[in-house]
């Protein structure tokens, strides 16, 4: 491994070079930078999973230990994928080269690297494509912009596609809809036929796949840590919450990030779900089994997904359980919105939801029987079924960052809106383009959330950054607001980097801060034990 | 040198057109077996092309939803662009190929030096908006106008696009606006991929060949009608041959026309194997073309296979005891 590198100063990495390579791309060879990629996937995890080529090896190596071979094992994958997915078909035969999709994307804005341009990268795949299974890139070769298979391109595709987030934002400008994640993920199974996968990815899947969760913790730790919370939550309200876990016959099984259960800002979010769900006397479980609602099996390879996903479905018919509730989570939310039911379902041994509170059927959800939180909380606040005080949250202006799935891969943009409104006092959004369906990544997402790509992501992230600096300096934001276990883990080093001095909430954690629950003692402190405004001597 | 080699080729292609075109003996070949052969290449290709997408499934519902989903009953869903419905994709379709709604959306980042350090900005660039939809509208409308070659009587339809289009009045024959349209268009698409230099960077010749053939095709059918006549009857005469698959070759048509029917035969020809198929995938997008009802409706995938997983049961093995000791229930004691 690498030694560890220092970090370049915001100065420095706001200094972006959008001169163009003096080499045409295809002569330009790809560059490991310390810093700026993940650790190759260890051994163990490709082994638990049942992956392919399971080795220790290190991206700064000159030889990847790829076995004999491996151009017809990518070859064929590329014939196999082209016969299943036609929008990879169609994405890798219709592109203009057009360049709209070009400083859409975060890591472009933030390199100046023309690889990172959608455009660009997509064609790293395509022109093999053209390659091998056109005629025009047999006969005309480069002229028609088709390219061997070798090592460089190999190593090339594993660089550029683990900088790439799947966030879908290039695929909102592009005029015929091409989604680089599309490419992304099937580039990402191409190379883990190969065994070449990063470890923040294989690790976490493979933890996932055995224990439940990402972070890998077992039953009695997940039950532990959330008996903490509950420790603090009877701290700060008086009321002790009650969670219970794999507890067959209740009524909703909740599912959420395992970042949720460990590590600051997570675990206050997840503080905001429990204090929730008492408060309405929620008839729930929790399970230790089905204990992750994210899914780094889907920055992997659809099959991978697919194995990781099946623990929800199953421990909820095990369960006997009506219908699910998810938790604040990005990818998550893709996941269960555009593939799940597909895979496992059909979940005809659930019903279709019915909050318990107001009555309301989730008719969008009538066939997976999977809500989200946010969707549950702002229908109870509609129904005014919340005694809420948020003046508690007056100390904090507030901005929302919608994650790229739920916006780009679902559509939930107003729900989490209608939440914060009603929970603070304070809130306002940043530029249009950056919000919404234009929002911009957190430089993180799709696994890439690892300690040794740091420049990597605070260059990814700067986007994003950007905002919420516009609007920390026009209206004092200094709180951040989202609905991603990702974003809580990948933000706050974010903003300390570009925005010191803005925090990292998940939605939940502010509606608990303004839930006046029925009995509790007076609150002086918020979840994270800070004084509330007015009550404290801070203020 | 991306543009040259596709500077150059047009370039040998107007050259044979001409050759073609002033040996008499030859015109058989250029006026009637070419065309032909590159509708037969164009018609057969583009549904060899389309047919082969079609044969591939789309295992997942994976619209890009640019809008507010259909969730609560009092959020207001936005239905064209996060459609739930046929309707809406129809909407948003019709929107995508006749407006370039994606297009329209278009911004250009800028990052400058302000005064509390960097800022980015996203303004308004609609610049490749409209040269784009000049480009495919006065291209339908100039293929439109065309069918008068081909059609007797002509229809009213053709009649009434040709002229609108040329409502000017200017000169004789008036001039075509999409004439000018198409040429200023293509002109601006050429130079944009010339002189902008990310998107010169990611250009390949397959970008610039077309542009270039498009514009000697326009510029030779510009030529033709009003600078080097050609003899329209008899172009017709052979139009309508080529149409009832009688052909006809009369003398005397001009060899301006030679060189522009065999520009747009090799175009066609080369259609359906290029970048220009962009036409026939758009319908075919699945991030456009879907409705985000997959949480309603249930999206079937027709290679969906069975995977390895590990069950509660195994999990329950491997922690029974840890669980008893957290209080856990377990199924087998």
């Amino acid at each position: 491994m690498a030694p560890k590198v220092k970090l370049p100063k915001p100065g420095e990495l706001s200094q972006i070079d959008f001169k163009t390579p003096a080499t045409d791309w295809m002569d330009t060879p790809v560059e490991f930078k310390p810093g700026t990629y993940c650790w190759g996937a260890k051994e163990k995890d490709l082994l638990t999973l049942g992956l392919p080529n399971p080795r220790q090896w290190s991206p700064a190596d000159e030889d990847w230990k790829i076995p004999e071979g491996w151009e017809s094992t990518i070859l064929d994958g590329i014939a196999e994928r082209l016969s299943k997915y036609r929008s990879f078909k169609i994405f890798m035969d219709i592109c203009v080269r057009c360049g709209a999709c070009a400083d859409k994307c975060h890591f472009y804005i933030a390199t100046g690297d023309p690889k990172n341009m959608p455009v660009l990268r997509a064609e790293l795949l395509r022109s093999v494509y053209k390659k091998y299974f056109t005629k025009s890139g047999k006969f005309l070769g480069r002229l028609a912009g088709a390219r061997e298979l070798n090592m460089d391109v190999l190593k090339e595709w594993w660089s550029y596609f683990f900088q790439c987030t799947e966030c879908r934002r290039c695929s909102v400008f592009c005029p015929y809809g091409i989604d680089q994640a599309e490419v992304t993920i099937i580039g990402r199974e191409l190379l883990n036929l190969v065994g070449l996968n990063i470890d923040w990815i294989a690790g976490p899947a493979a933890a996932c796949y055995m224990k439940g969760n990402h972070l890998g913790l077992e039953p009695h730790a997940i039950t532990g840590n959330i008996e903490s919370m509950v420790d603090d939550i009877e701290d700060i309200t008086g009321i002790r919450v009650n969670p219970t876990f794999n507890r067959k016959g209740a009524e909703i099984m909740f599912v959420t990030p395992s970042g949720d259960l460990l590590g600051e800002p997570g675990v206050y979010t997840c503080m905001g779900y429990l204090m929730l769900f008492h408060e309405l006397g929620l008839d729930y479980t929790w399970s230790t089994y089905a204990s992750e609602g994210g899914n780094f099996g889907f920055f992997t390879s659809n099959e991978t997904a697919k194995r990781l996903n099946y623990k929800i479905y199953a421990e909820a018919k095990r369960l006997g359980v009506k219908y699910i509730i998810g938790g604040e989570c990005g990818h998550m939310w893709r996941v269960l919105n555009q593939y799940m039911d597909t895979w496992h379902g059909p979940a005809d041994f659930l019903e279709v939801p019915v909050s318990p509170i107001t009555g309301t059927v989730f008719e969008n959800a009538k066939s997976t029987k999977m809500i989200h939180i946010s969707e549950f909380t702002a229908d109870l606040i509609k129904h005014k079924k919340l005694n809420l005080d948020p003046t508690r949250n007056d100390h904090l202006k507030v901005t929302f960052h919608d994650s790229c799935n739920p916006s780009r891969g679902m559509g939930m943009l107003e729900e989490p809106r209608e939440i914060i409104k009603a929970v603070c006092n304070n809130f306002y959004e940043m530029p249009e383009n950056t919000i919404r369906e234009k929002t911009f990544c957190c430089g993180s997402g799709s696994g890439l959330n690892a300690s040794e790509n740091m420049e990597q992501r605070m260059r990814g992230g700067f986007p994003r950054a950007n905002a919420v600096k516009y609007v920390k300096e026009k209206h004092g934001v200094n709180m951040l607001a989202n609905v991603c276990a990702v974003d809580r883990a990948a933000l706050p080093a974010l903003m300390d980097y570009w925005n010191p001095g803005v925090g990292v909430t998940g939605v939940t954690e502010l509606v608990a801060n303004a839930l006046v629950m029925k009995g509790e003692k007076e609150r002086t402190t918020n979840l994270r034990f800070e004084d509330l405004p007015g009550k404290g001597g801070n203020e | 040198m991306k543009v040259l080699y596709s500077f150059i080729t047009v370039i040998v292609l107007i050259i044979v057109a001409s050759i073609g075109a002033s040996i008499a003996n030859l015109h058989y070949v250029f006026g009637i077996i070419i065309p032909y052969l590159a509708f037969i290449m164009f018609v057969g290709g583009f549904i060899y092309r389309v047919v082969k997408w079609g044969r591939s499934p789309v295992p997942f519902r994976i619209p890009t939803t640019i809008g507010q989903q259909k969730s609560l009953p009092w959020i207001k869903q936005n239905k064209i662009e996060n459609p739930s419905s046929a309707f809406g994709v129809i909407v948003r379709m019709a929107m995508e190929v006749f407006l370039f709604r994606s297009l329209f959306r278009n911004t250009k980042t800028e990052l400058r030096e302000g005064k509390n350090g960097p800022e980015l900005s996203y303004g308004s660039a609609k610049w490749l908006w409209l040269g784009s939809l000049f480009f495919h509208w006065s291209f339908l409308i100039i293929i439109v106008r065309h069918l008068r070659f081909f059609l007797e009587p002509v229809p009213f339809l053709v009649q009434a696009f040709e002229n609108v289009d040329g409502m000017l009045q200017i000169g004789l024959p008036a001039i075509y606006l999409t004439d000018v349209f198409i040429l200023i268009a293509v002109t601006f698409l050429f130079f944009r991929r010339l002189v902008v230099p990310q998107v010169r960077y990611i250009s390949l010749p397959a970008d610039f060949f077309p542009l270039f053939m498009i514009m000697s095709i326009a510029g030779t059918g510009i030529l033709m009608r009003y600078f080097f006549k050609v003899d329209l009857v008899a172009v017709k005469e052979l139009a309508i041959g080529l149409a009832t698959f009688q052909p006809v070759l009369p003398t005397d048509i001009g060899p301006m026309f030679f060189i522009h029917i065999f520009l747009v035969s090799i175009l066609f020809a080369y259609f359906p194997m290029s970048k220009l198929m962009h036409m026939g995938g758009i319908f075919m997008s699945p991030t456009r073309n879907m409705m985000n009802n997959s949480r309603m409706v249930r999206h079937i995938n027709p290679w969906n296979y069975d995977v390895e997983v590990h069950t509660y049961e195994h999990y329950e093995d491997e922690f029974r005891d840890k669980m008893k000791k957290a209080g856990l229930p377990v199924e087998k004691e």
